[in-house]
Order: structure tokens, then sequence, then C-alpha cells
């Protein structure tokens, strides 16, 4: 195999670069000198069985857990060239709130059950100062219209609404600041087939229209073969193979990737 | 000008679980011009289908270079950037495959407009996406349906249109005839008779050469590596 040249076309440097990434639970390794590279209106997907490390990685890249070492840095005016992993707690808060948003396999991890659904939008806003109820109420209604939920609903608790309905609230909600990295942890995993199919339709138009860098962590090939542009293999807490996301399906170079990929019905 | 310059490209693949080593394409070296026809001919296993795959990346080259006169500039497409790559793809080198890979609820016309989206609105997409189905024959009742529930020959014709939409530099056509009518056929060979005259270069693996005789420049026969032992 030969080895892959520096970027040569795409001048722009990426918008997210994590380098050296590590964590460890007690004993356990979690993750391990991960690097990763992602540039504006690319999805990078995240494959790997239970217990690679993809949700860490995740969860480090939301700067919701903190990491034993490496650097982190994504390409904005603020905060270009600073290692977001050494900024203070309220500095890293005020990035994730800003600039980063998610969506959760577990609705229940990303919403507020007890809160209607246009007033778990609205929260986002309201962390960054907005106070004005016609504003809040028009921006909330305009995330969930993007996010294509059914607008006769968005005083609804989550609770009350179907999976996929929860999913769009989150993206919503996720997308209210307009952040410029989304990062999706099993977005339509346990969702209908034909529930999935539509939240997975509403994800490609988003990312085609907001052109945001995106990270999508799912064990369905299928998904990750619709929505990634690249893709990273990760197992033990470490990355075996990269690529384009054909080229990994297709002509995974690692025993494990060809183990994973074969192992696809 | 020579758009594409392939030297000793060679792909082998290593199947991890049977301990082997597979070769599939050894040491191909040719030059394309743009708006010249290459026409790959060979057996079954002879790698043309690899060539093609190589050259797209959806295989990784084990070695040899293929070096591409981009609008950037020179590029070896062996191993270039996977982000140079997806820009290529999106802006001067097609791929055509005998098989559709239908997305659950988007249309056919939907599906060819796509590619055009890139720098134009929907409504000027769906009108040229709507243009070139008419010309290929695929009935007008149908643009608005899902291609996962299409013949196969419906399929190849949405394949072929969404590949061949938006403008590219290089286009690797691997069988794009093998399940169309003759009405497609033709509009095919015009659509790339025009491509040529534009200056687009085309490699073509095609099961019956007949149908592209009259465009074809100059054609590389592959033979299938000679087989080695097992290298455990």
């Amino acid at each position: 195999m030969i080895a892959r040249a520096a970027p040569q076309i795409v001048a722009e440097p990426p918008l997210l670069q994590a380098q050296r990434l590590r964590k460890r639970y007690g004993r356990i390794v979690a993750v391990e000198g991960v690097d990763l590279e992602i540039y504006r209106g690319e999805v990078l997907g995240i494959v790997g069985e239970s217990g690679s490390g993809k949700s860490t990685v995740l969860r480090l890249l939301n700067l919701q857990e903190a990491a034993d070492d490496g650097e982190y840095r994504l390409n904005l005016p603020e905060y270009a060239g600073r290692n977001l992993l050494s900024l203070d707690r309220l500095t890293r808060r005020q990035v994730q709130i800003r600039h980063i948003g998610i969506v959760y396999q577990n609705p229940y991890l990303g919403l507020r059950m007890q809160t209607s659904s246009s007033g778990n939008v609205a929260e986002r806003l309201l962390l960054v100062g907005e106070r004005n109820y016609g504003r809040l109420r028009a921006a909330a209604r305009e995330s969930l219209a993007a996010s294509e939920f059914p607008l006769d609903r968005m005083d609804d608790l989550p609770e009350r609404l179907s999976g996929g309905m929860q999913q769009r609230v989150q993206l919503a909600k996720a997308l209210a600041l307009r952040p410029a990295l989304l990062l999706l942890d099993e977005p339509t995993t346990g969702l209908d087939v034909s529930v999935q199919a539509l939240v997975l339709d509403t994800l490609m138009l988003l990312q085609r229209e907001l052109q945001l860098a995106t990270v999508i962590v799912s064990h369905d090939l299928g998904v990750i073969r619709t929505l990634a542009t690249r893709v990273i293999v990760m197992r033990h807490g470490r990355v075996v193979e990269h690529g384009l996301t054909d080229q990994v399906l297709e002509d995974p170079q690692d025993a494990y990737t060809q183990q994973l990929v074969h192992a696809k019905l | 000008m020579t758009l594409l310059d392939v030297q000793k490209l060679t792909k082998q693949f290593r199947i991890h679980h049977l301990a082997r080593t597979v070769p599939s394409l050894e040491g191909v070296s040719f030059r394309l011009h743009a708006g010249q026809f290459l026409l790959v001919r060979g057996g079954n296993g002879a790698g043309k289908s690899t060539l093609l795959r190589c050259l797209y990346r959806t295989y990784l080259p084990s070695s040899g270079s293929a070096v591409f006169a981009s609008r950037q500039g020179r590029i070896d497409l062996a191993c270039a950037a996977d982000v140079d790559i997806v820009n290529l793809r999106q802006h001067e080198i097609g791929h055509v495959t005998q098989f559709l890979r239908p997305r659950p609820r988007v249309s056919a016309l939907d599906l060819v407009a796509e590619p055009l989206l890139l720098d134009q609105p929907w409504a000027a997409a769906r009108e040229t996406a709507a243009e070139w189905l008419a010309a290929f024959g695929l009935k007008q009742a149908i643009w608005q349906a899902y291609p996962i529930s299409f013949s196969g020959g419906e399929q190849q014709k949405v394949n072929l249109v969404r590949a061949l939409i938006a403008p590219r530099r290089l286009l690797l056509l691997d069988e794009p005839t093998a399940s169309l009518d003759a009405q497609a056929r033709r509009a095919l060979i015009t659509r790339l008779a025009a491509l040529k005259a534009q200056g687009v270069a085309i490699i073509g693996i095609f099961h019956h050469p007949e149908d592209v005789r009259a465009i074809v420049d100059d054609e590389l026969p592959l033979d299938a590596p000679s087989a080695r032992g097992d290298d455990q």
C-alpha cells in the first residue's frame, strides 16, 4: 500500500484538528493516541465494535469530559491555535454551547422530557443571553422547521413524541446556535427502518445547506455509507484504519476492518 | 495535453483471514489525452474494473502512479490525500458503475439533480435533470418515484444520468450499457461523443464494444496477472 500524501488541492485548513487524544478510566484504556482532522462540509464516520472507544472520542470532542492527554483545536476566529483541552471549565462550556451541537442515541441524554419541545430548543438561546420571548419562540420554530419537525407539535413534551421526532428535536436543539461542528452519536439506532431513512434524509439536507463539519459514530455501516465521506475504524481505543468511506468498505486494509466489513449482512 | 499518466499501476488484495495476497492488476501503464476515449479490454478477472476503481480510489493501489492534470495542478491519484480525492470526485472525475445505489425516499429526478447542486439551485438542477432523463428514455411517469422499485434498465438510466450530468474532465465507465435498451444506448453514445468533443477524457469497459466503436480512440488490452504462490 502506498502512503497517502498531504492535501494538495484542498488548501483551507481543517475546521477540527485533534492529536494524540488519550482517555483512561482507571486501568481501562478507552482512547489512545487518536488523531483526527475534519474539514468544513464533510462528514467523518467513526466505526468499530462496542467498547472500541468511538463514543469516548465523541465525548472528548464535545468537551464534556476531560482528556488525559492530547491537543484539540477548532479553527474559529476566537479560538484559533488554542488547545481547547487546556481551557478553563467555563471557557470550555462557552465553546461547547456556541460552536458544538450534539445528538445522542438516547434522547433522554439530550432533552428535558418535562419541558416542551420548543422550550428545549429555545434553551440554547437562553444560554447565550437571549431573553425576548418572541425571538426565542421564532428561533425555536425556525430551527424545528429546518429539522423537518411538524410545527403543530412544537409545544408537546418530548416524552409524548415518537423516537424519530425526538431525534428531530435533538437536532433542532443542536443546530439552534448554528454551530461549526455537529456530533452525532448513533443518531438513528433503534428507530424503525422507514423512520431512520427520513431522519437520514434530513441530516443530508442540513449537511448540504449548512456545510457543517460533522462526526457520526455508528455501528451501522449502511448509515455510515449513506452519510460519511471519510471513515476511521477504531479498535481497543486506537485508530486501525482510515480512508474514503467506499474504499474502507470495499477495500479494507486492516485485518480487523476486513472482519467488520465482511460481518455485515 | 496529457490528462492522465498511469505508470506501473499495481493492485493486490491482502486477504488476512486466508493469509493470502491476490494479484488483480499488474504494472499497467498508459497515457490519456483530453478528449480521448480509451477502451479497456480483457476477459473476466483481467482487472478491468480494478483499474477503474484504483483510479477512482475506491481501491487503494498497491504501487505505481496515476498522475492526473487537475485544474488545481498535477496530482497522483494513487497516493493523493483522501480530502483531495473527495474534491476531485465532486468536480473533475466521474465513475459510472453497473449498479445504482438508490437512497430511500429520494426520487429519481432529485437523485439525478443532486450533483448539480454544488453550483446551482434546486429548480435549475431539476430542469436539467428532466432533460437528461427524457433523452435517456426514462418514462416521465416515474421521475418522482423512488428508484429502489425500478427495473434494472431503469435504474441504470438513472445511474448513468446522475454520473454524466455534472461536467467532468475524466469519466470512468464500468459497463454502463449492460442492461440498457437501444434508445438509451444511442442516447449514451450521442452524449459521450459530445463530451469527447468538449475535451472530456473517457476510460470505458463495455461488454458489447460494438456499441462504442465509432468513438473509441485507443484500446488497452489487459491480461489476468500471473498467479503467484501464497506468501504466508
